[in-house]
């Protein structure tokens, strides 16, 4: 049994699965359930200041759908939370005390004034929390007063924030980023800049899911009107894992420890994030689709795979991935692969031809001697894999890589073996000039 | 009127009036919304789909599944009537098992194939439902065209003709329209006289009469018809049926499948149909299980098929024999009748096992005896050549060219009375509706 206990920034928990500020997050009375259903930790739903905040009461939540109504991405208009300031610090108090093994993150959103972020951390210290998260994310109603990520789109307000907050208490500080950004990167080294103890990421992506083509207006409507709401769950996901990668492997915020969030539904999931670099994972729709028993599948499966690989504890594998995300022009243009149809599972869809043929590169056959059959034209495949993806059965087609030697059939070239990229190819003008 | 033997336990009323309303009950509930749209989402979409190709009337399955997985069954339903304008049964009675859902990808990736049938009726029913067809008839062409035969090749052949602007009648030997859709296929395969609501469907778009009772040969003859009409589709299916050839076929409690099932569906009260205790039905297509099954529902004892060669040679699907066999239907393989007795040594049919030999089926010598109060005989329809005086024959049935036409110049024929017909509805809707454009394209030279 692999060891799954999580050490972040200090903070500890059973497991390295840790429900996102959110709504599951908002009482008690949620709190306890996740933690009597194996959750490792919980970041508390936003705190801000008193008078509490008010939420629509229309609907909420919009979502997009795949195949048999899976629940793909879920876009919310929810605001922090909607109750009294004083009771949420008093349920912290006693689900902290009640559960001391799982770690108790506290969100907090207040305005740009220090007093402000001051005050509520001392209240936030006496309830025992672990550590606090700075929503500096969502991009939907408390952007619009200067709050979530109306800080978190601009690098200085993130850095003054941060340094505010750490001055002011002896919790680890994690930053909350917005993916509402044109590069990631810049409000990661503010938080850096400020003194964070951590970043975690994705918020929700600012989103309209659908629109009501009746009341021709965005769902989900409030009487007649809606508004952006932010979208999270598996369709965000490779958003989050770039962005995650993009703090991991950047010189200036190597090494800064990442919490992971977007779309984490499944065991693999967390394990891609830690791969790239995440500390930990946060999760929030799998939860709210499924209910909180999801998180046993997620440290079961975690834990199973950590044994196949051998892997102990969760830091001989986080970040192993981290390096070989590399930037395009460092990718081995030598390197030839080609599409390959196993036609003992081959079903005889068609779609690989169809995509091949229509959007592609005219590399796979409809019929071979008169009868139905996909295969490869190994004269024409630029081994794009969009025919792999498009396969509806699993290890259908695959890529085979050509070994040292092999001549590819669409160039003529033989493969060397030898690594070659673009910075050193003839048709790139930099590289002429480097000479 | 099923009598059976004389003096043999034939009655009515087996069953109370709640058991009669379940046993008939639809065979394959309609599918909910929900359940379409799961239904749906298994589609692959896939490149010239293998689906398509199997079916008789090519219609386009997976956009029309796709329209129902993008909400829009109305979309789909015009998808399916441009193909088979009687999409609506074929829904119901297609085999699909041995057509587009065994063609079906996914029958091949995980032996589930995508309900295709199911979801075809739920596109058709919705459409339906509204009492609109898509389509108009384009302006009066002035010509008049006979159709024989208000069954599936007829009305396929008639709707697309009104469809080009032509004005249509249909003559019908039969008091109602729909010929075997109405007359000729298990009660639980379409319920709430849905044939009927087909009928009136097709012949919504207008200029169409039919003309039942009107028997060809009897009340109406093709020489008349030919000198009265542009042209003249014969789509009258098969008249005759065989005989068993055997001592005592002729006994009065030998009667036809066909004419069994027909009173079954013309029936308004189950409960007045009598039926035998024990029941032989003789034959292996889809006539011989619909009988059968039928006589099981009606409350007879027992019910045996008897097939003259094995399991994979009948012309009932598996599935079809799945079916009969769920129902409480026997049936016993490679055996053919030997003669039908009814005296005192017993009531029933004797009958002897067959093999193979060298493709011929040859009796073993063994025989068995099955008692019956009623042996009902489906082992095939007969097309009767009288009725079409200078019509060219090709193995008994209407020799006809590619696009339907007979030897005759403004004569084409098409469904089960035609040379390579299925006896399948599907395929005799795709030959009304393809000899319609030729027809169209001769007379509009």
């Amino acid at each position: 049994m692999a060891d799954l206990r999580n050490d972040f920034v200090g903070i500890k928990s059973p497991n390295p699965f840790w429900l996102a500020s959110a709504p599951p997050t908002d009482k008690e009375y949620n709190v306890v359930r996740a933690f009597k259903a194996g959750w490792g930790g919980v970041v508390w739903k936003t705190l801000g200041l008193d008078p509490h905040i008010v939420n629509v009461n229309g609907p909420r939540y919009g979502a997009i759908w795949g195949a048999d109504r899976r629940l793909l991405g879920l876009n919310n208009i929810e605001l922090i939370t909607d109750r009294p300031l004083q009771t949420n610090l008093d349920e912290i108090k006693n689900v902290k005390r009640d559960w001391p093994d799982r770690a108790m993150i506290v969100s907090l959103m207040v305005p740009c004034e220090e007093v402000c972020w001051t005050e509520i951390l001392k209240k936030v210290e006496d309830t025992g929390a672990d550590g606090i998260e700075l929503n500096f994310g969502c991009p939907h109603g408390m952007s619009e007063r200067g709050m979530g990520s109306a800080v978190g789109q601009v690098p200085e307000y993130i850095e003054m924030v941060t340094r505010w907050c750490k001055a002011a208490t002896r919790m680890p500080v994690i930053v909350k980023l917005t993916p509402n950004i044109t590069d990631i990167r810049y409000p990661a080294r503010a938080a850096k800049a400020g003194g964070a103890d951590a970043v975690s990421l994705i918020n929700t992506v600012s989103s309209i899911t659908s629109v009501n083509l009746d009341q021709m207006a965005p769902e989900p409507t409030i009487d007649g009107k809606g508004s952006h709401g932010g979208y999270c769950g598996p369709a965000v996901k490779p958003i989050a894992l770039n962005m995650v990668a993009e703090i991991a492997r950047d010189a200036e915020t190597q090494g800064l420890p990442i919490s992971g969030i977007g779309g984490v539904t499944t065991w693999r999931d967390a394990a891609e994030f830690m791969a790239l670099g995440a500390g930990n994972v946060q999760v929030c729709t799998a939860a709210m689709t499924y209910g909180f028993k999801i998180v046993e599948e997620m440290t079961t499966g975690l834990n199973r795979w950590m044994d196949e690989k051998g892997y102990d504890r969760l830091d001989q594998f986080t970040g192993l991935a981290t390096p070989n995300v590399t930037d395009w022009q460092y990718l081995n243009l030598d390197y030839v692969t080609k599409a390959r149809i196993n036609q003992d599972l081959c079903i005889q869809c068609g779609r690989c031809h169809v995509v091949c043929e229509d959007t592609s590169h005219q590399a796979i056959t409809s019929s071979v001697n008169g009868e139905r059959r996909f295969e490869v034209i190994d004269e024409e495949c630029v081994a794009c894999n969009l025919c792999v993806n498009v396969c509806p059965v699993d290890g259908c087609i695959t890529m085979e890589t050509l070994a040292p030697g092999a001549v590819d059939a669409r160039t003529g070239r033989t493969v060397t073996g030898d690594y070659a990229n673009w910075t050193t190819h003839p048709n790139n003008p930099a590289s002429a000039a480097a000479e | 009127m099923t009598r059976g033997f004389e003096g043999a336990d034939v009655k009515a009323g087996r069953l109370d009036a709640e058991a009669y309303q379940d046993n008939f009950a639809d065979l394959h509930p309609a599918l909910s919304r929900h359940e379409a749209f799961v239904a749906a989402d298994r589609c692959y979409f896939c490149w010239d789909a293998p689906c398509v190709t199997a079916c008789p009337t090519s219609i386009d399955i997976p956009m029309f599944i796709r329209q129902i997985a993008a909400d829009n069954p109305d979309g789909a339903a015009e998808t399916i009537f441009d193909q088979n304008i009687l999409g609506g049964m074929c829904a119901r009675v297609c085999p699909t098992e041995t057509l587009c859902e065994q063609a079906c990808v996914r029958e091949t990736a995980e032996g589930k194939p995508v309900q295709i049938g199911l979801l075809q009726r739920y596109a058709t029913d919705h459409l339906m439902a509204t009492g609109k067809q898509p389509y108009t008839r384009a302006a009066d062409t002035g010509k008049r065209v006979a159709v024989v035969g208000a069954g599936p090749a007829g009305l396929a052949c008639a709707h697309r003709l009104a469809m080009k602007g032509h004005t249509v009648t249909i003559f019908d030997a039969k008091p109602k329209a729909g010929g075997l859709n109405t007359y000729g296929i298990a009660a639980y395969k379409t319920v709430d006289d849905f044939a009927a609501a087909e009928v009136e469907y097709i012949v919504s778009i207008g200029g169409i009469t039919i003309e039942t009772g009107k028997a060809l040969g009897t009340d109406i003859t093709l020489e008349e018809l030919c000198t009265t009409y542009s042209a003249v589709f014969l789509g009258m299916g098969l008249g005759g049926v065989n005989g068993l050839g055997v001592d005592g076929g002729e006994l009065p409690g030998v009667e036809d499948a066909v004419d069994f099932i027909a009173e079954l569906r013309d029936s308004t009260d189950l409960s007045s149909l009598p039926i035998g205790r024990r029941v032989v039905v003789i034959g292996g297509g889809m006539t011989a299980v619909d009988a059968a099954v039928q006589s099981k529902l009606l409350g007879a004892e027992d019910v045996t098929i008897v097939y003259r060669r094995g399991k994979y040679r009948m012309n009932a699907s598996l599935y079809e024999q799945d079916l009969a066999a769920t129902k409480g239907v026997r049936i016993k393989h490679n055996a053919k009748p030997v003669k039908v007795v009814d005296g005192a040594d017993g009531r029933g049919v004797e009958f002897e096992y067959t093999h193979d030999v060298d493709g011929r089926l040859e009796g073993t010598g063994e025989t068995f005896f099955v008692p019956a109060d009623t042996v009902l005989k489906a082992i095939g329809q007969t097309f009767l050549p009288d009725l079409v005086p200078g019509v060219a024959l090709d193995g008994g049935r209407i020799a006809v060219n590619a696009s339907f036409r007979t030897n005759l110049e403004t004569v084409w024929a098409g469904g089960d009375c035609v040379t390579g017909g299925e006896d399948l509805t599907v395929t005799a809707v795709a030959h009304g509706r393809d000899a319609a454009e030729a027809m169209h394209s001769a007379m509009m030279g």
